[in-house]
């Protein structure tokens, strides 16, 4: 894993710190922010010693990302946010679930997409898992989901 | 023998149900590579919120309990370890199935969970009591200080870089201060308004736990799985007993280690199964065989990681640290339903404590009987591909955060925190102390203050936080921790001069 790779998350991680910290020593009252106080401290010191040995290449720890990984990873990554701050809301629950269900496994099955066949096979896996998550939250445990554009 | 006056009330129908569903459903969960122990009960907490305290733990213990051991299925008969505690496992399970004897391995691996588990939910019903007394001298500077302890222990122990595992720790106890203050009522760090009421543990325990793991499955992208499930013959189960008690010297130590690891706060499954297994083969005098599919092998690993269940709850009914990232999920559980560990937990609920610790006592009972019947089973649904795998996790997730508190808001903190935590992960931070952290922040932080203000009308905060022999004690084994850890990490490094890799969760 390349230098970049360690500065990056632990400049990140400083930073935070550095912020708590600042946030801990000038907000008021001071003694809502005793405990912030003392936590940022170490915070600040212990980001700031990853800091110093990544940039002096000294970190080891962690596999990092690779460019497959992250190629692999973006799409599910995208549709996975998009469901969760958008379409969840905005098309409901199970809407949301079922398109976001299909679409990731579309993206990642490795059966092949030119057969009618694994498509009805995602389509079926789909609906399962939808009428699942319908049977165990909407009726056995009674939780109630933003409105469904749909139904 | 407090314990024997609640044992009944396991048996009402519906904790007997649920102990059974808890058993089989952790069985096939457990199986389920990319399914951690600690990510299945992080999962399952949501639906005990909905149930009674007692109905909860109840569920949680029993998933515990049951994915520790189903892991042993994927481990014997697809060589994938089900759990990070099952790695030891694999090394002579699934060699022998590969001689045609995997019904054999996964009947001792059973019969040894079974015998290891009821052995260390023993050590729980007799030790927990004496310490929960012990518990009671404590003020708030010592709370503050174990609380303390239970995040540097873990930091210390469950990381790869001590420094990352403290820092990790150090992530959560400020994630626990969002929100407002209880005391002053002042805002704290509140950048978005879904925060006003701090971090939900639920939410961010799910986040933290299973959403990194469907993001590792999508970094693999279009996997074909390729593996191969060994199919198993009849083998009778009487011989598997007479087998497993012929090896008493596997069990022995298998089940002696996993106690003694599983007592040591941080310290997880996987240690216990692998010092087991070496343990064993040491002793052997058919050490050749360990790893060419020998039964001490299985017999060893598997008593090991069951029986540092038990003892890994100890120091959580008590002194509220987890002896495992898992048990962390479990104090989850219980803070939830407004039960404090310690005193609190033995003097104000003894039922749901005793219903409790005895349900997992039958659950190890169960466990065994169902293993072996649930281990067809369990081995499909190994094979289910990554990609459905990782959608349904994604799925559970979103709908378990909501349904705690009808709230949009935990599912972004869910989602952001899990997002976050993988990317820390792949640069050797570790979820276990930052979960740590983020619950007993708050036990933390209140003791503080009460500390502050007894200290500021008495001798002085130094005096009142550093003074006395128990404080000392506390502090003491704060600094032996991460001094240990160090020496050990920088004695690693020397030998191998390569990342190290160690993952509990």
């Amino acid at each position: 894993m390349s230098r970049t790779q360690h500065i990056i998350p632990s400049g990140i991680v400083f930073a935070v710190g550095c912020w708590i910290a600042w946030v801990s020593y000038t907000q008021q009252p001071s003694e809502a922010f005793l405990f912030p106080r003392l936590i940022s401290t170490a915070f600040v010191a212990l980001a700031g010693w990853t800091f110093v040995k990544a940039l002096l290449g000294w970190s080891k720890i962690g596999s990092g990302i690779t460019r497959t990984m992250a190629i692999n990873l973006f799409p599910g990554l995208v549709v996975s946010l998009i469901y969760i701050f958008w379409a969840a809301k905005t098309l409901g629950f199970y809407t949301a679930t079922a398109i976001g269900f299909f679409i990731l496994l579309t993206l990642y099955d490795p059966a092949p997409h030119d057969q009618i066949k694994s498509w009805t096979k995602r389509a079926i896996i789909t609906a399962c898992f939808v009428a699942v998550m319908y049977g165990v939250f909407a009726l056995l445990l009674k939780v109630y989901t933003p409105r469904e554009i749909l139904f | 023998m407090e314990f024997i006056y609640y044992f009944g009330d396991v048996f009402t129908p519906v904790n007997f149900a649920l102990l059974l569903a808890g058993t089989i459903g952790g069985l096939i969960l457990g199986a389920t590579p990319g399914l951690s122990p600690t990510m299945a009960v992080a999962l399952l907490i949501p639906f005990t919120f909905h149930l009674e305290a007692t109905q909860g733990l109840i569920l949680l213990g029993a998933a515990y309990t049951s994915t520790v051991a189903g892991g042993a299925v994927s481990a014997i008969l697809l060589k994938i370890p089900g759990a990070p505690a099952n790695i030891a496992t694999t090394l002579d399970g699934h060699a022998m199935a590969k001689k045609g004897e995997g019904a054999k391995a996964l009947q001792l691996s059973f019969l040894a969970s079974a015998v290891g588990g009821i052995f260390g939910v023993l050590l729980l019903i007799f030790l927990t009591p004496l310490l929960a007394k012990w518990a009671l001298a404590f003020g708030p500077s010592h709370l503050f200080w174990l609380a303390i302890l239970g995040v540097t222990i873990i930091g210390s122990l469950d990381s790869a870089s001590v420094v990352k595992g403290l820092l990790s720790g150090c992530i959560g106890l400020w994630l626990a201060t969002i929100g407002f203050d209880d005391i002053m009522g002042a805002q704290r760090f509140i950048f978005h308004p879904s925060l006003g009421g701090g971090i939900n543990i639920i939410a961010a325990l799910i986040g933290l736990f299973a959403i990194p793991q469907v993001l590792t499955m999508f970094a693999k992208g279009r996997q074909g799985d390729g593996v191969e499930v060994i199919k198993v013959q009849k083998h009778s189960i009487r011989d598997a007993i007479r087998e497993l008690f012929s090896r008493k010297r596997a069990l022995a130590i298998g089940t002696a280690v996993g106690s003694i690891i599983g007592l040591i706060p941080g310290v997880g499954g996987q240690i216990a199964g692998l010092v087991a297994y070496d343990q064993t083969k040491k002793f052997s005098p058919e050490r050749e065989k360990f790893g060419k599919g020998h039964p001490e092998g299985v017999i060893a690993a598997e008593a090991a990681n069951n029986a540092m269940v038990g003892p890994s709850l100890v120091p959580l009914l008590t002194l509220s640290i987890p002896g495992s990232p898992t048990a962390a999920v479990l104090l989850g559980g219980l803070l939830i339903h407004g039960i404090f560990p310690g005193t609190d937990l033995f003097d104000n609920h003894p039922d749901v404590a005793w219903t409790f610790i005895n349900s997992m006592l039958i659950g190890q009972v169960l466990m065994c009987i169902f293993g072996l019947y649930v281990a067809g089973l369990a081995a499909k649904v190994a094979m289910v591909p990554q990609s459905v795998m990782a959608a349904v996790v994604l799925g559970l997730s979103v709908f378990g955060a909501y349904s705690v508190q009808s709230s949009m808001g935990d599912v972004y903190v869910m989602a952001s925190l899990g997002v976050m935590m993988y990317f820390l992960e792949r640069f050797g931070f570790s979820a276990a102390p930052l979960v740590l952290g983020l619950i007993l922040g708050p036990i933390a932080e209140a003791n503080f203050i009460q500390g502050s203000m007894i200290a500021n009308a008495t001798d002085g905060m130094a005096s009142y936080f550093v003074g006395g022999t128990l404080n000392i004690l506390l502090i003491g084994v704060v600094v032996a921790s991460i001094i240990y850890s160090v020496v050990m990490e920088l004695r690693h490094h020397r030998i191998t001069n390569t990342p190290q890799e160690r993952t509990l969760v």
